[in-house]
């Protein structure tokens, strides 16, 4: 199975230890994992600013690394989602459309494409559970607390093996966090209000983590624990998959 | 309601009083979790967003039969129908009607409509008085404010502030802020003016087509009391209330309380068919910028709306930016998909009150995709230019770095290189990020470099 | 000239036809429906019990006038039927109005709303503008929803019609909720077995 590892930009540029732990999970699980090196941005910051329309050399860009994969993973909900829904390019729309129905966020790919049932990982924390928007509403990754369905989760599901982990919840359980893309600083005040209410309710906890599977909501949280001055740390759910 | 400044502008001045906004969000979060619960307890819950919103848009896309079938009916009932193009035709309407009446006092019970047409300012320059009859709408009309939310319109508002306003204007115990106490006080107060009014308007939650009817909710029966106790009851509507037949009413009625509040059904659900003994009925059907969302694909949806607010009841920035910060009538989610249809340059900023986290849509009791609509709102609002040169320039430059693979691992080095030389470069009150989070660290090697050197063989 | 131009803009500018979906049908799976009514009902501020005939009414009816307040009687069931004297009245003419007795069409378990046409309010001002309101329905006219609900009743039948669901409310001022705001203060429901 050849899995081509798509690492969004802020992960690539700030946080590589998340792109290295969903790298070595996927080749653990038996992937031909290439990275392709020219890969450069979904395009999401510009779309969500309203300017998908110059988001050319980005889909572009993309289809030129990506086309040809069995798959494509990625460690974030976000960006696999923008992907799902904007990647166009008229000139390839067959190429286009291929890589939208390969492309998966790392957990999901991991409970629905390679069935992993359990992941053999140790994580021996009290961590609390960010539940990331996009992943979860738009690519369905869990059960959202507005609906009236069955719950489930996908990323809890694979968190159930990792010995020593204490899985906590805040009261909100699935409210966001804030960071919202260029949100974070045209709507400064909320945004950080936002991420203040939720790193409140892990404090409250009293957990020595947040995770999620959306960096950028973690980055948001980080900002702000760090801020306080919090012990309270950041951790990507393909860190806590990945660790021993 | 500051008109002249942005969402973000209010907000921020909004968030000042840190205490005060978390006292704000917390109300408003409790409201969503009553309405969590009693959604709950319908299993059937999903079905019938699912059928209401099927309904709204089965009759979006045979909007003029209906209403032609409404008005038919509606006039063999007795009523007169009036067709109102747009606020000041509708405003004019309904103070014909009252001048031919001679009415000089008006009781309104509420009705988003004639907020978003500026009636009660309308009729109070033609010399004729108009008392907001909703116990929220009342208080804010004392204050001389604009609801702030769209059922809940003095949810901004503490006891206190409810008490100094009725201590001021109907003369109250000063500093009794119990909230019996000034129920009933105001209860007192506008009876009177219920039984010495000239003329009732009210809004219209649902309007049959099959029937002619009009159906109004309530919890506290102003609708009801202002009406019967008036020879002129003026009815003013958006024309997509309108609901093909009565049976789908128990849909609705299903939803709309139970997402609005959590109750399982508003007090009253009144419904108006022919006007009372001696009394004269109107309904005034209103456009106002409608048939031109009606006709723009992506936007549509947003008529189906039912005006229950259980959006602006989850939305994270909503409940932390309260609904004046939207200088608008109709604030929060749907405020933000109807607004720049009215107005895009005045409202250009709301689309962008939003992190998309898509929980909006999934409370909407009709289904609508509104962080869809959000999205597709800021791509049609830069692409008519309403987002400003700067704006457009500096993601040109974004798109640049981003779409060029060269480019984007030079000024990745280069920025996260000077992040860690120069720490004060980005760490500063220019940096809007920094005002309140600290900016992450640069690492040494970013994943690509990492991969380079461990995995290229 | 209005009417033509909105007609014409909506017969432009709106979508293809789309379908209307079948009847929304629910499965009954309640089945003590008065015991849900009434749990219902205490849940909304209004309070009720099931009786085996009108006996308790009657008596309540007597202890209201022997108090004194202005007591009107919609139902003719009950002695001293009086309602007939209010049709013609005022609204100002009705604030005195302390109770008022009336007969609900049909009831629905599920949130405790009790159809009123005009007919069984006699004067449409009478459910709201007393002080207090007491309800009689018949066991047999429960229902469970208000699909089941607007299948029995015909909304045009009377002039006006409204579903009352407790006693008046509100919540407006800091979200504290207040029984009692413009309408009645207080609802009683009498469910009478069949």
């Amino acid at each position: 199975m050849k899995v081509g590892l798509f690492v969004p930009c802020y992960i690539d540029q700030f946080y590589p230890s998340v792109g290295i732990s969903t790298l070595q999970l996927l080749e653990k699980f038996g992937c031909n994992v290439h990275y392709p090196p020219d890969q450069t941005c979904c395009g999401q910051p510009m779309a969500n600013s309203g300017f998908a329309s110059l988001t050319h050399g980005c889909n572009q860009n993309f289809i030129k690394n990506f086309s040809g994969f069995d798959y494509v993973v990625a460690p974030s909900g976000s960006c696999v989602l923008h992907i799902k829904e904007h990647l166009h390019d008229e000139r390839n729309p067959e190429a286009a459309k291929e890589i939208r129905s390969r492309i998966f966020e790392l957990t999901e790919f991991l409970t629905d494409v390679l069935k992993v049932e359990t992941v053999e990982a140790r994580f021996p924390h009290r961590v609390g559970l960010h539940q990331s928007c996009h992943g979860q509403r738009m690519l369905h990754l869990a059960s959202m607390s507005e609906r009236v369905l069955p719950p489930f989760s996908k990323a809890e599901q694979l968190l159930k093996g990792v010995k020593g982990l204490e899985l906590v919840k805040p009261a909100r359980v699935d409210e966001c966090c804030g960071f919202g893309g260029t949100f974070c600083v045209t709507e400064e005040a909320v945004s950080v209000a936002m991420g203040e209410d939720r790193v409140s309710e892990h404090e409250t906890n009293d957990v020595d983590y947040i995770t999620g599977g959306d960096t950028s909501c973690l980055m948001h949280l980080e900002g702000i624990l760090r801020r306080k001055k919090s012990r309270i740390k950041i951790v990507h759910l393909a860190e806590i998959l990945n660790a021993q | 309601m500051n008109d002249n400044k942005t969402h973000s502008q209010n907000a921020e001045e909004f968030l000042k009083d840190r205490e005060r906004a978390h006292w704000h969000d917390e109300t408003l979060w409790f409201v969503r979790a009553k309405r969590d619960k009693a959604a709950h307890n319908i299993p059937e819950w999903e079905a019938l967003r699912d059928a209401a919103s099927r309904i709204k848009e089965h009759t979006l896309s045979r909007l003029d039969e209906y209403l032609i079938q409404f008005e038919e009916k509606a006039k063999a009932n007795g009523v007169q129908v009036h067709w109102a193009n747009d606020a000041e035709e509708h405003n004019q309407i309904v103070r014909d009607i009252l001048q031919k009446h001679n009415a000089k006092n008006v009781v309104k019970s509420k009705s988003m409509l004639t907020e978003e047409c500026g009636l009660n300012f309308y009729l109070r320059d033609q010399g004729i008085n108009v008392v907001d009859t909703d116990l929220g709408e009342y208080i804010v009309q004392l204050r001389n404010e604009h609801p702030s939310h769209i059922v809940l319109p003095a949810i901004h508002l503490k006891k206190e502030d409810v008490s100094n306003t009725f201590h001021e204007h109907i003369g109250t115990e000063k500093g009794n802020k119990d909230e019996v106490y000034l129920t009933r006080s105001a209860r007192k107060v506008l009876r009177q003016k219920f039984l010495s009014a000239d003329a009732a308007i009210t809004g219209v939650n649902f309007a049959i087509a099959e029937t002619g009817g009009i159906v109004v909710c309530t919890n506290e029966g102003n609708a009801d009391l202002g009406v019967h106790a008036n020879k002129v009851h003026i009815a003013c509507t958006g024309f997509e209330k309108i609901i093909p037949k009565a049976e789908h009413l128990s849909i609705f009625l299903r939803l709309l309380a139970r997402s609005a509040t959590g109750q399982p059904v508003t007090t009253y659900s009144s419904h108006f068919h022919r006007p009372g003994k001696g009394q004269e009925m109107h309904i005034v059907i209103v456009n106002n910028g409608r048939t031109n969302q009606l006709g723009r694909e992506e936007f549509r949806g947003s008529l189906k709306c039912i005006r229950c607010a259980a959006c602006f009841n989850t939305c994270p920035v909503y409940r932390r930016s309260g609904g004046h910060s939207y200088h608008t009538a109709i604030a929060g989610p749907i405020g933000s998909i109807l607004a720049p249809n009215i107005d895009m340059k005045q409202f250009a900023d709301l689309p962008f009150a939003s992190t998309l986290c898509g929980s909006c849509s999934n409370v909407c009791p009709v289904k609508i995709n509104i962080h869809e609509q959000l999205w597709s709102w800021r791509q049609k609002l830069m692409d008519e230019g309403y987002g400003g040169f700067a704006k457009k320039a500096s993601m040109k430059v974004m798109a640049g770095v981003l779409g060029s693979p060269a480019v984007y691992k030079i000024s990745g080095k280069l920025g996260r290189t000077a992040m860690r030389l120069m720490p004060f470069a980005v760490n500063n009150n220019l940096n809007p990020w920094y005002k309140g989070r600290e900016m992450p660290e640069p690492p040494k090697e970013s994943f690509r470099e990492w991969y380079t050197k461990n995995k290229k063989a | 000239m209005s009417r033509e131009k909105i007609l014409n803009a909506i017969a432009k500018n709106k979508p293809a036809p789309l379908p209307l979906p079948e009847k929304f049908i629910v499965e009954r799976t309640l089945v003590n429906l008065a015991e849900k009514f009434l749990d219902v009902l205490q849940g909304i501020g209004g309070k009720g019990r099931i009786v085996n005939d009108l006996t308790e009414v009657k008596n309540l009816l007597q202890e209201k006038r022997e108090r004194g307040v202005e007591v009107v009687n919609c139902i003719k069931d009950l002695p001293g039927y009086n309602a007939g004297d209010y049709v013609s009245k005022t609204a100002a003419e009705t604030q005195t109005v302390h109770t008022v007795f009336l007969k609900g069409v049909i009831a629905v378990a599920e949130n405790a709303a009790i159809w009123v046409p005009e007919s069984a309010a006699v004067n449409r001002i009478l459910p709201f503008i007393c002080q207090e309101l007491v309800m009689v329905v018949d066991e047999r006219d429960l229902v469970a929803n208000m699909h089941e609900a607007y299948d029995l009743i015909n909304v045009n039948e009377d002039g006006y019609g409204a579903f009352i669901a407790g006693p008046s409310k509100t919540a407006d001022i800091e979200q504290s909720l207040v029984i009692g705001a413009h309408g009645p203060l207080k609802l009683d429901v009498f469910v009478v077995r069949s």
